[in-house]
């Protein structure tokens, strides 16, 4: 009888692991990570050979002249003598600071109105169209003020980019806390989750990837409202890329004035891929990440 | 109206419903969803609700549970008791390992890492996932996941396990083993489980008693002890004969709603 039970019990655990075994089988096989990369990387490096030689056949037209549109080759070579400058690593450093400093104000500002607006309902009620009627604004357009209010200085340039990328953090937030399961909702609080707990265990991993996609929509807005910034609030006594970029223009250095744009969009485009294989990361995770890759 | 309480009168592991009602909205747009609704569960008893569609099964275990509150009437529970709750979906956390969820409710209990790893580890043995437990949900099939569920829900050593159609969304292979499991860890662990389905074998696979819920609103119209034998089989001529009956009654009940 003993042997009976123990041999019934081992069947049991047999037929739950060949079912385990069958059902997750195939599962996750997928393509090898080179030839991931690979298909991921050839068509963007396509599309830039097209845009380059695009840019050299406009220039062959003779559309116009070689000091107001040079060349790739041109540029290319100017920009690997800007590389090389001390000018260059200088206004990086000063614009870099910048960016940092203004986007960590805009995150904090937008965490916590979000999570604020999410919270409470008359609030709600009070901004959230507010918010979202901030983000259209172009940012360019609160210059004005800014250097009434601050006159040429970099509090100025701060509070354009917190106005700039701050709404968007918030939203990303509301949005992200609005679309929590209501179903995980349920199982936190039964597996004792309540009160703060209950957003530490359950609402703000639920709502990461929502958070993280406003961040990085927060990074595009303060990336351009820095440039506009430094562009258009030019501090004398401090390079940076912004301000370079003016002197490139008032000076007619055509190959410089475009190597720094090659610059910015570079540093643009970086920033914004940290911020996508970390959307990545999170929706691989999750096991919601599409065949395709993306 | 008087508001759900908890008394400690009650022995670890029953549940005792006392006229319980629930009403949602008010006025004319008032549902009358349970209406005093008595029940008595012993400490280790399995009890299997059935109904049909809108009989408030779902509403009655998210009361006993505590996630919403009645608009009249007693449930008691043993001193200190919450009852786990366990959906038709897993309701995993997806950015969490299976071991990192069934180690959510120990970490909201404050135990201390090494005992929670112990704890995690005895869990998913329990359920047969030893060798998952660094897999996501996604990478689990629907059985598996279900399993997850249950360790986790486990992990909180509650006496009361409520059930709400756990198994609905599995293939009928996938849920032959899931009754054989639950059944083995229901007498392992002494646990008292109130468990709803629409499934009448089911029912009569699982339950020591099953009672049938009306519809609009819920009430308990019938109650029948299921003296069959475990281990049982679902195809068992036993289980079948309790089945057809309880389905017998279940269709002149919905029956009554269409004159």
């Amino acid at each position: 009888m003993a042997s009976d039970t123990l041999s019934a019990s081992a069947r049991a655990d047999a037929e739950i692991s060949g079912l385990d075994a069958l059902e997750i089988a195939g599962r996750e096989k997928g393509p090898s990570r080179v030839r991931r990369l690979w298909s991921a990387t050839w068509p963007k490096l396509a599309a830039l050979a097209l845009a380059v030689a695009i840019w050299q056949a406009v220039v062959w037209s003779g559309w116009k002249e070689p000091w107001a549109l040079p060349g790739p080759a041109v540029v290319f070579g100017d920009l690997g003598e800007y590389l090389l400058s001390s000018a260059l690593w200088e206004g990086l450093a000063t614009t870099a600071r910048r960016a940092a400093v203004g986007f960590a104000a805009a995150v904090a500002v937008g965490l916590l109105l979000g999570l604020v607006v999410a919270r409470v309902k008359v609030l709600r009620a009070a901004l959230g169209s507010m918010i979202t009627a901030l983000q259209t604004m172009p940012s360019i357009a609160w210059f004005p003020l800014a250097i009434l209010l601050f006159q040429l200085s970099e509090q100025a340039i701060f509070f354009v980019v917190v106005l700039g990328a701050a709404p968007s953090v918030a939203n990303g937030v509301i949005h992200g806390v609005d679309y929590v399961p209501p179903l995980l909702v349920r199982a936190g609080r039964n597996l004792g989750a309540r009160g703060l707990n209950l957003y530490r265990y359950v609402i703000a991993p639920a709502a990461l990837p929502a958070i993280v996609a406003g961040l990085k929509q927060g990074w595009a807005f303060a990336w351009r409202s820095l440039m506009a910034g430094e562009l258009l609030v030019v501090i004398a006594t401090r390079t940076s890329i912004g301000a370079q970029l003016t002197y490139a223009r008032e000076l007619s250095e055509a190959p410089r004035l475009m190597a720094i744009m090659i610059v910015i969009l570079v540093v643009g485009l970086l920033v914004d891929t940290a911020f996508g294989a970390a959307d990545k990361a999170i929706r691989r995770r999750w096991g919601v990440l599409d065949q395709a890759g993306n | 109206m008087t508001s759900t309480t908890t008394t400690p009168r009650s022995a670890t592991g029953s549940v005792a419903l006392r006229g319980v009602t629930k009403v949602y909205g008010q006025g004319d747009q008032a549902v009358l969803a349970l209406d005093g609704l008595s029940l008595d569960i012993a400490p280790g008893e399995f009890v299997c609700m059935v109904g049909a569609s809108g009989c408030g099964k779902s509403t009655l275990l998210n009361l006993v549970a505590g996630l919403d509150r009645a608009s009249g009437g007693t449930i008691e529970l043993g001193e200190g008791v919450n009852p786990g709750l366990m959906f038709q979906e897993p309701a995993l956390f997806p950015w969490l390992t299976v071991e990192g969820n069934v180690e959510v409710p120990l970490k909201l209990r404050g135990l201390p890492r090494d005992q929670r790893k112990e704890r995690v580890a005895e869990l998913l043995r329990t359920v047969h996932l030893s060798e998952f437990g660094r897999k996501r949900p996604h990478q689990l099939s629907g059985g598996m996941r279900q399993r997850v569920a249950l360790a986790r829900t486990l992990a909180l050593e509650t006496p009361v396990l409520l059930m709400d159609e756990p198994f609905g969304a599995l293939d009928a292979m996938t849920r032959d083993i899931l009754h054989d499991e639950l059944e083995r860890i229901w007498t392992e662990r002494k646990l008292t489980v109130l468990f709803v389905t629409h499934n009448v074998r089911e029912a009569a696979r699982l339950a020591d008693r099953i009672v049938l819920l009306s519809s609009r609103p819920g009430r308990i119209i019938y109650s029948t002890e299921v003296a069959v034998p475990r281990p049982r089989r679902i195809d068992s001529p036993e289980v079948s004969a309790i089945a057809a009956e309880v389905t017998d009654r279940l269709r002149k009940e919905v029956g009554r709603h269409g004159q």
